[in-house]
């Protein structure tokens, strides 16, 4: 056995016998790609997801920490073990990051039954959301029963990354106040649960009522809809009654203020009742089927790629192919034509 | 497309009760601009919480700013804890008001070098970065 292959094979071990160590030693594997990331994760992902997966999203300073500590608390008080993922940016220029949103999280630092990961986007090709799919995968083999995913809700990538949970809660304050603002952001698409956080503010209210008038909308259109696509692509009556189900979820708008952790314990009763709601409509199946399927696509993109521009034969290509472009006997082309050639021989 | 390089974590932490973080965070903000993943937990951080964090975020380094006078209680528990959670390998570095007696006494119980008042960040940078290399090569 190689150092490296006796090296994952003890981790693989200790990772099993629930060292944190291991796991959190799993994550960098994962995170930076180190040889053998791959047969670490076919080794260790071998069960069904068990855990609930929540994805906590919502523009920069809307209290997503303080919230998720906050729910984190709730659970720890009623057993369940709880492991967080927390997503912050990466420097474009230095590649550095300051991650800081354990800040909020610092009296859940040392309980046993939470476990809390910063993650930094590192922003190549939509990686991040691979890896985080990766690493909530991770933790859940590892046990938690529940999983929370912290996310600055901007941008295609956060969206891709909140996709990986089960229940999308979109926390929101009542600065926010322009609601078309938030329907215009594509927040207002991806919420099962709204939060109006530092609900102490003025027009938190206000925003609630703006918001709820806003969804309602968004729902009577998404139901129709669903129920026209129902009657002319699908045959027969089961289909439709799921479908008219699953477009029955009420997303709730719930004020909160985490500071005096007002509305939290509301919030986990609407968490749980969507999950619940996701279990007895299908929903929940379907969710982690269309999840599994866009991790598969995206799993295999990453290895074409990898394995593409690992090889010797493609740089050399490449060269020899810039070499033809500049003679005036190439194009951009056909030295892709010539590399892919080589690879799908 | 070239292969991602490992980033490098550091937590940068104030541990005991001193209230003045400015330069915890300054020397946070110059280990992000030098391409570090940076974890900062804040004020007010107990060894126990230190290692905890250190541990679930997988961090190489663990760097500390004590201004209170209490590094010779906290800086070596930090690194027994750390050791006896089975993170041996992490370095522990940091800075703040220590006596140079007490940063001879401190490097002689598995700590690495402490920095003073003044010391430009770029100096800190390099340390960490000789060590990381130190580590590879060993």
């Amino acid at each position: 056995m190689t150092p490296e292959g006796f090296f994952l094979a003890q981790l693989i071990e200790d990772f099993r016998a629930r060292s944190t160590v291991a796991l959190a030693r799993a994550i960098s594997i994962i995170e930076d790609e180190t040889d053998g990331f791959q047969d670490l994760l076919r080794t260790l992902l071998v069960r069904p997801p068990l855990a609930k997966r929540i994805g906590v999203t919502g523009p920069p300073g809307a209290g997503k920490s303080s919230l998720v500590a906050g729910i984190a608390t709730i659970c720890l008080a009623q057993g369940e073990r709880t492991g967080v993922v927390a997503v912050d940016p990466s420097s474009p220029n230095s590649g550095g990051a300051l991650l800081g949103d354990r800040i909020r999280m610092n009296d859940l630092s040392t309980e046993p039954g939470i476990f809390i990961r910063s993650m930094a986007s590192r922003g190549s090709f939509g990686g991040l959301a691979t890896a985080t799919k990766d690493v909530l995968g991770l933790m859940d083999a590892f046990g938690f029963d529940r999983l929370m995913l912290e996310t600055v809700g901007v941008g295609q990538t956060e969206m891709e990354v909140v996709s990986a949970t089960d229940t999308v809660v979109v926390v929101l304050v009542p600065e926010s106040g322009d609601t078309i603002q938030a329907m215009k952001a594509g927040l207002m698409e991806i919420g099962d649960i709204f939060v109006i956080n530092k609900a102490d503010r003025s027009g938190a209210v206000r925003l609630q009522k703006e918001m709820t008038e806003a969804l309602n909308l968004r729902d009577t259109s998404m139901f129709l809809n669903n129920s026209f696509r129902s009657d002319t692509y699908h045959e027969g009556v089961s289909e439709e009654v799921t479908v008219l189900q699953q477009a029955d979820w009420d997303i709730p708008v719930l004020l909160t203020d985490a500071l005096s952790e007002e509305g939290i314990s509301e919030l986990l009763s609407a968490i749980e009742a969507h999950h619940n709601w996701l279990e007895e409509s299908g929903g929940l199946a379907s969710r982690r089927r269309d999840r599994a399927r866009a991790h598969i696509g995206e799993v295999v993109n990453r290895e074409l790629r990898r394995t593409t521009w690992a090889s010797v034969e493609t740089s050399l290509r490449l060269e020899m192919g810039l070499n033809d472009i500049e003679a005036g006997k190439g194009t951009t082309y056909s030295v892709a034509q010539d590399i892919l050639g080589e690879l799908l021989r | 497309m070239p292969h991602q390089e490992p980033k490098v974590r550091v937590l940068v932490a104030k541990p005991g009760l001193d209230g003045h973080d400015r330069g915890a965070k300054v020397i946070a903000a110059a280990f992000r601009d030098a391409g570090f993943e940076v974890i900062y937990t804040g004020l007010r951080q107990t060894p126990e919480m230190i290692v905890n964090v250190a541990v679930q975020e997988d961090v190489r380094v663990v760097a500390m700013s004590s201004l209170s006078g209490a590094h010779m209680t906290l800086f070596p528990r930090v690194r027994q804890l750390l050791d006896d959670a089975g993170a041996d390998k992490v370095l522990v570095t940091g800075g703040g008001i220590i006596p140079e007696a007490d940063m001879r006494s401190l490097e002689s119980q598995g700590i690495g070098r402490l920095f003073g008042p003044g010391t430009p960040t770029t100096v800190a940078i390099e340390y960490v970065r000789k060590w990381l290399v130190q580590q590879e090569t060993a």
